[in-house]
């Protein structure tokens, strides 16, 4: 229970120092709201009527910045995150983001468990079989893929899977846009062939360090001395490979699970562009490329949100499964 | 990783020991297929970066002098863009920004990660708290969206901001497992006699903690060498870096920019993004050879002829 307390603390901590990034980076930095909101409206619109529109999310600059400071918090935290002003003008930041977020959860979401829990189990099997076939190929292969940049990936599938197969598979948005959304079948297979390329580009490319580090808790794992009892015991080789082995190695990895969700971001947001895909990060890209402030803070709000969560998520698993942390609090 | 930790020799004869350790490592890595793969590679970059003019004629790859849209031939091996300029050439001339951002961003983001992580284990008390703390939020804070985010407000393209931005945000891990590493050699006796004879702090840390933590230090340097590859290449292909500078990442967003895939050009996507692969795989490659050299329990076994 401490060790959980302790951790929440942390997690405020780092919300916190993220929140105060947020706000601090668009007031020290060169580029004011309020040109990028003239630019974009052509000077149609009033200045007042461009005032109050900045207002409206925080930007107040004659305010005393403490005052601001504390308000900005205050609506991050209640869900007021104000209005866009990039391509979707006016429109409030907690629909765009609404209408965007299933999308991510469930294209990165999948398949970054997935990749996950097959990383780990190839991890396993190498590891295992130390010296055989399987564990001389494996890292050379997974430290090869681990390296290839995400985009690049997603280039090349689309050139063999799209362009060369007179497009058998599609390579742009989330669903064949021509159909209405529905919770019929033509809808639905639309949608699972629009998730395969980004899906897998995202598979390849982060599979490989789960694989990697997991052989390494394995072989580690492998040569204690709980291990050498097992088989002394005479327990099938099976459930000492599982039930022995595995449960312990997998705990690092566990953590490093919730460390690396920061890169799957960085990677979903470079396949969601490429993709065309209409998640977060993509709207992340028309946020930046449109100065498009308040979506922006948001943004990044919710990121960082993403990965305490699963940071979280993880230490209330460790805690669970290994006895140590829970005594160490 | 758990790197296996080495116990450092006397430090009577500092120059002839590390000397020796040098020899060993560089004969740890010629034995290393991994490692050796990852050196030629990268060394070819070097070449290539250092001189561009060995490898491609036209020196000016900016200006439209050919065709445009010319598929691969003799006299363009990659094909020209659709304005007209020599695509190998491009690349050619494109290594030496790529490689100088993973170096200089690596080097910088492990002398960092050195600075932070060994202080936080060696000062402890509460300079480790607040500095193992600082650690952990930049661990977490998702950093390509931050510095997505920063290059945005800061004015596309400038190399230094990108450099900048790529060692705030690239320390935190190498410097999380430099301060473990620190912390398990803090009691080491050889730490212990440093101190009896009377050494000031600064020269503990310098002559005798970091000269055992080096595997670890150049395998931290690796790793964030290859961090700044891929977000450079990234944050440079979603258009946010310097649109006229010579690089992969550069090329890639043109390519991207005008449907090279689609529109019958995919050489023009597809080799900077190699690049890109290649040199983050060379430092991949010579980060897990370092691994296994220093952790003995990782190595490949050799009672099977294996690979």
């Amino acid at each position: 229970m401490r060790y959980l307390l302790r951790r929440s603390g942390f997690f405020v901590l780092t919300l916190w120092a993220a929140l105060t990034l947020n706000f601090f980076i668009p007031r020290f930095m060169p580029g004011s709201p309020l040109q990028a909101l003239r630019d974009r409206t052509h000077n149609k619109l009033s200045p007042q009527a461009l005032q109050e529109m900045l207002t409206s999310f925080g930007f107040k600059p004659n305010q005393n910045i403490f005052v601001q400071y504390v308000t900005y918090l205050g609506d991050m935290l209640t869900g007021h995150w104000g209005v866009s002003i990039g391509l979707t003008l006016g429109e409030p930041v907690s629909k765009i983001v609404n209408q965007a977020l299933p999308w991510t959860l469930g294209l990165v979401g999948v398949t970054t468990i997935l990749a996950f829990l097959a990383g780990s189990f190839v991890g396993i099997v190498a590891g295992w079989r130390r010296g055989s076939t399987v564990d001389s190929v494996v890292p050379s292969v997974f430290v090869v893929t681990s390296a290839l940049p995400y985009f690049w990936v997603a280039l090349l599938l689309i050139l063999v899977f799209s362009v060369w197969t007179n497009g058998a598979l599609p390579s742009d948005f989330n669903y064949d846009n021509t159909l209405q959304p529905a919770l019929d079948w033509t809808f639905i297979s639309s949608v699972l062939t629009h998730a395969i390329l980004p899906g897998l580009t995202i598979l390849i490319t982060s599979i490989g360090g789960w694989v990697l580090t997991m052989r390494n808790n394995m072989i580690t794992t492998v040569a204690e001395d709980y291990i050498r009892m097992a088989r002394a015991k005479g327990l099938p080789n099976r459930k000492i490979m599982y039930g022995y082995a595995a449960r312990n190695a997998f705990l690092p990895n566990l953590s490093g699970f919730a460390m690396s969700i920061g890169f799957v971001i960085a990677g979903a947001i470079l396949v969601e562009y490429v993709f065309n895909y209409p998640g977060l990060g993509y709207l992340l890209y028309n946020a930046v490329s449109n100065t498009d402030y308040p979506l922006m803070q948001v943004l990044f709000m919710l990121f960082t949100v993403a990965v305490l969560v699963a940071v979280f998520v993880c230490d209330i698993a460790i805690a669970w499964l290994d006895p140590r942390a829970r005594a160490k609090g | 990783m758990t790197g296996l930790l080495i116990q450092a020799p006397a430090p009577t004869e500092a120059t002839s020991i590390a000397a020796r350790r040098g020899r060993r490592l560089w004969t740890a890595l010629r034995r290393s297929p991994k490692a050796t793969v990852g050196l030629a590679i990268f060394a070819l970059f070097c070449l290539m970066a250092v001189v561009p003019q060995l490898f491609a004629k036209e020196s000016d790859t900016v200006a439209l002098t050919f065709q445009p849209e010319v598929p691969p031939s003799g006299a363009h091996w990659l094909g020209t863009t659709n304005l007209g300029q020599d695509i190998y050439a491009q690349l050619i001339y494109g290594t030496r920004q790529s490689l100088l951002i993973a170096v200089v961003a690596g080097l910088f983001a492990t002398v960092l990660s050195v600075i932070i992580g060994v202080s936080a284990a060696y000062l402890g008390g509460l300079a480790d708290e607040v500095l193992s703390m600082l650690t952990n939020v930049f661990l977490i804070i998702p950093t390509f969206p931050l510095i997505i985010i920063l290059s945005a407000y800061a004015g596309k393209g400038n190399l230094t901001v990108v450099l900048v931005v790529l060692i705030v945000t690239g320390w935190s891990y190498g410097a999380n497992q430099l301060r473990a590493q620190a912390l398990s050699l803090r009691n080491r006796d050889f730490l212990e006699s440093a101190r009896v004879r009377g050494e000031r702090r600064s020269y503990v840390i310098v002559f005798e903690v970091l000269p055992t933590m080096t595997s670890l230090i150049v395998a931290n340097f690796l790793g964030a060498a290859l961090y700044s590859v891929l977000t450079a290449a990234g944050l440079q292909f979603l258009g946010l870096g310097d649109p006229n500078s010579a690089s992969w990442g550069t090329m890639l967003h043109q390519s991207q920019a005008n449907l090279a895939l689609q529109t019958g050009m995919p050489l023009w996507s597809l080799a900077p993004g190699l690049c890109v692969a290649l040199l983050g795989v060379s430092f991949a490659l010579l980060n897990y050879a370092f691994d296994e050299i220093s952790n003995p329990a990782l190595r490949p076994v050799r009672r099977r002829r294996a690979r």
